[in-house]
């Protein structure tokens, strides 16, 4: 491709020349950056082949590419955390220029060890899988860190899907933690206060903590639409008051489990908890399925329905949507009742699946927060936000396992994920480190700016 | 929230003839009276209540009796609603209304107090006070630095970041050179670094400013909680065992009665982030920097034809922001305690209330932090008394206080107009 007259080229002069005069009439548009020699070779034959395409696009800052890099960025940052918090490696760098095989091998070791636990803990573990061919342990073994994975996921994808909803209609809605926390409250309160038949009682408790999200996402939209007040500042106003006042409730007469002296609610009623998928000793459970079903109803939502259209026109132009008839108001509090509800159904995840039975202060975990990272990571589509939650709730999984098995902090886990996103968010950065060619049709920007 | 508010609905009429703002907050102040007169007074005990000027229940006091003391400062409060209500001149109005809250808060723990079990129908004036202080201190300096940054133009969500950071590698550094004051320009270096990845991300790449904050929080935790796993709790006598700023008295004013103790006995960093507040309000509207990064945060564009380099100014106050949050954060770590994981504990984004409280200006920034400072005291002091009412809710009151305002109930608050968008040349 540095070669500027390819000798597949047409073998008639004419035309070729006026490509390329087309070529440099259309001007600095398309050479904006800084083109290389070659540049204009590759366009000016007929056709290049479908792999030549598949290549050029590759290393250009696409959606795609952008992500993975991305990826690979947080991942050195983290294995350099590593090395630069471990007194032993670290002193072998002290003689670095002497033996330097020393200091490379020591933190290939602790860098790879780290790594392939985390790998091991999420996705697939080979000792597993032998020892299950060997008849060592049973088939659950291999599936075990999947259906981890698949666990911390469920609740991330409705956290997700709520960021995510709100951004697409022009709102920031830092609250999906709130939001969480007061579904999972109605969410437990209905599953260990109501005596129900199995089913309902779940329909009811799930229904319960989708309710609780909506109120509190009613709260700032409804300040917004009326008052004009700034829903990132309410939003992260309401998630104190709620944690705060989860932490009452907890300890009240009637909640708190009467056999304990810490703050520990009643647990959750079999009847209402989700089922298990893979039996008993496998954590995942349904609320991946319902996970799956809102990713699926939210894209529907946005793209196929008249309430997803109006919303689109709010976040993009909220004038140019008033202008057109669409009621701004009415939009910004529906949209922030529907983050609210799916914030809510991440809530009655946390405390109706595997991951806890009753309300502890701590029983929302991080939720809310990292669905803002989710929905980034996620493109604020659907179906991103679902690829993102997997690999956020497999970093999760994984980091558990470089916790117990290397002696890595979970804490690493929070550091990646915050510079996967940081990354992404930059997209412009990511295309400097790699000196990546401009996409053809890019769309990188995540989110645009707009202030208070 | 000026960009933001949505046009199509009733916006608040400016003069809706008799029912003004002012006169709906004058009923509101009204009913907050009659309840206090009403109910606290009906709760309160026939015990005197002791509000003693010092440390415990010694000295002299401040006394009255629990019923009458509330019923009396319930009219106070009613009194200052009617006043609102009949309309007085705008100039008046929040003195009244801060005589009318005053009333109130008054009452209610007239109505405390008394309640209290007996033998502790005292409240240490001192004690209050030095802690009111205490508690709003990483507040004062992360609003500041909030102010900061706003002023010129930069959403500054990252607090939480900066103050974490700064509490940090104020204990990191301190404990490694055994040195405070080493450890104070690391804590400052530790906020400016998580400034200046918000600066870069958010001037330089664009990236939306909430968005940027948010996530650099998240990382702040993440960094510091993680090298705190890793190092600090491997070896803390080595790691996290910061020495520790001692209290200067001051002379002459350490001996005023209830505010030298409370005030005037205490660490740099209480006389710093006063002395900031100072230094920050003046030169924010009486110097030429200040002129210019008001100017910046407002409207760019001007600025820029006029010569102003609007971005050199943004990247110098987000970082002196960060130098001003970090050294916030030491106020922890080289002042009360050794370092926790995630020890500021939401306590930047209290700050952040605080400046929106205070409506992007240092003074006001200062108050609101105190008065958030005296909620969460206040829920201490109940707390050690056996109050009814829950630590919790009192620790809500921030967070309430903010929505109301940010919703325009107790006045509007309006952002610099160019706050959070970034500037393109051209």
């Amino acid at each position: 491709m540095s070669d500027p007259n390819p000798q597949s080229g047409s073998p008639d002069k004419e035309p070729a020349s006026e490509a390329q005069a087309a070529q440099t009439a259309l001007g600095n548009t398309e050479q904006a950056e800084p083109a290389t020699p070659g540049r204009s070779a590759p366009e000016s034959e007929p056709k290049p082949s479908l792999g030549r395409l598949f290549l050029d696009n590759l290393w250009a800052a696409n959606t795609f590419t952008v992500t993975l890099l991305s990826l690979v960025l947080a991942i050195v940052v983290g294995a350099v955390l590593m090395i630069i918090s471990d007194p032993d490696v670290l002193s072998t760098y002290s003689y670095i220029t002497s033996r330097p095989s020393d200091a490379l091998n020591s933190s290939w070791t602790l860098v790879s060890e780290a790594y392939a636990n985390l790998f091991k803990g999420s996705i697939f573990d080979p000792e597993a899988f032998s020892g299950w061919l060997n008849g060592d342990n049973g088939w659950q073994a291999v599936l075990a860190p999947i259906s981890e994975t698949l666990t911390y996921a469920a609740p991330l994808v409705f956290t997700g899907l709520a960021v995510a909803l709100a951004f697409r209609g022009g709102l920031f809605n830092i609250g999906a933690q709130g939001q969480a926390t007061i579904g999972v409250i109605l969410a437990a309160l209905a599953g260990f206060l109501l005596p129900l038949p199995p089913g309902l009682h779940l329909l009811v408790a799930v229904l319960a903590g989708a309710l609780g999200g909506a109120i509190w996402g009613f709260i700032p939209g409804i300040l917004k639409a009326r008052a004009g007040a700034h829903e990132v500042i309410n939003t992260i106003m309401l998630n104190y008051v709620a944690t705060y006042f989860l932490t009452w409730l907890i300890v009240q007469n009637g909640v708190q489990d009467p056999t304990r002296t810490d703050a520990i609610s009643k647990a959750v009623d079999t009847s209402a908890q989700l089922p298990r998928l893979l039996g008993d000793n496998l954590r995942v459970h349904a609320g991946i399925l319902l996970a799956v079903l809102a990713t699926w109803g939210v894209a529907w939502l946005l793209n196929r329905s008249t309430l997803g259209f109006e919303l689109r026109a709010v976040g993009a132009n909220p004038d140019a949507a008033r202008t057109a008839g669409i009621s701004v108001t009415r939009t910004y509090t529906l949209i922030m009742v529907f983050s609210g509800i799916l914030a809510g159904l991440g809530g009655s995840n946390m405390v109706l699946g595997s991951t806890a039975s009753a309300l502890t202060p701590l029983v929302v975990a991080q939720i809310g927060f990292d669905g803002i990272l989710v929905a980034l990571l996620g493109r604020v589509k659907p179906w991103g936000v679902l690829l993102a939650a997997l690999l956020f709730g497999a970093l999760q999984a994984g980091g558990n396992r470089m916790q117990s098995y290397s002696g890595i902090s979970l804490e690493l886990v929070t550091v990646l994920q915050a510079l996967i996103v940081i990354f992404i968010a930059a997209p412009a950065l990511v295309k400097a480190i790699f000196q990546l060619r401009a996409a053809r049709a890019a769309r990188l920007q995540t989110s645009l700016a707009k202030g208070w | 929230m000026s960009t933001m508010a949505v046009p199509d609905v009733a916006v608040a009429p400016v003069d809706a003839g008799f029912w003004t703002r002012n006169r709906k907050v004058g009923l509101v102040l009204l009913a907050l009276g009659l309840l206090a007169a009403v109910l606290f007074g009906a709760l309160a005990t026939d015990q005197q209540a002791r509000f003693t000027l010092s440390d415990d229940a010694a000295g002299a006091a401040l006394e009255i009796n629990g019923t009458i003391g509330a019923i009396l400062f319930g009219i106070i409060a009613i009194a200052a609603g009617a006043a609102l209500l009949a309309g007085v001149p705008k100039r008046w109005f929040l003195t009244v209304l801060g005589v009318g809250l005053v009333g109130f808060v008054l009452s209610f723990l007239c109505w405390q107090v008394s309640a209290a079990p007996t033998g502790q129908n005292f409240m240490p004036l001192v004690n209050i006070i030095r802690g009111t202080f205490i508690l709003a201190l990483p507040l004062i300096f992360g609003a500041l630095a909030g102010v900061l940054c706003e002023r010129s133009g930069v959403v500054n969500v990252a607090i939480e970041g900066q103050l974490l950071m700064g509490a940090f590698s104020g204990a990191l550094f301190g404990s490694l050179s055994g040195s405070v004051w080493v450890g104070l320009v690391a804590a400052a270096i530790g906020g400016a670094f998580i400034s200046l990845l918000l600066a870069v991300f958010a001037i330089r790449y664009l990236v939306d400013q909430v968005v940027i904050g948010i996530v650099l929080n998240l990382l702040a935790v993440g960094v510091t909680g993680f090298l705190y796993e890793r190092l600090m709790q491997t070896d803390a006598t080595k790691y996290n065992s910061a020495p520790r700023f001692g209290n200067w008295n001051i002379p002459l004013l350490e001996d005023i009665p209830v505010l030298g103790p409370a005030l005037f006995r205490g660490n740099i960093f209480l006389y710093l982030g006063l002395l900031l507040v100072l230094v920050i309000h003046i030169g924010l509207f009486r110097t030429r920097w200040g002129l210019r990064t008001r100017s910046v945060g407002e409207h760019p564009t001007a600025a820029d034809t006029l010569g102003v380099k609007v971005l050199r100014v943004r990247y110098r106050n987000v970082l002196l922001a960060g130098v001003v949050a970090g050294i916030g954060g030491a106020s922890y770590t080289l002042a009360l305690y050794s370092f926790t994981k995630n020890m500021i504990g939401g306590k930047g984004f209290i700050a952040l209330a605080a400046l929106i409280f205070g409506r992007w200006n240092p003074t006001g920034a200062l108050l609101a932090a105190l008065f958030f400072g005296f909620a969460d005291q206040l829920a201490t002091y109940l707390g050690a008394i056996n109050s009814v009412i829950p630590s919790q809710f009192l620790a809500m009151l921030p967070y309430l206080a903010t929505i109301l305002a940010v919703a325009g109930l107790v006045g509007r608050v309006r952002a610099p107009a160019a706050d959070g968008k970034p500037y393109i040349k051209g």
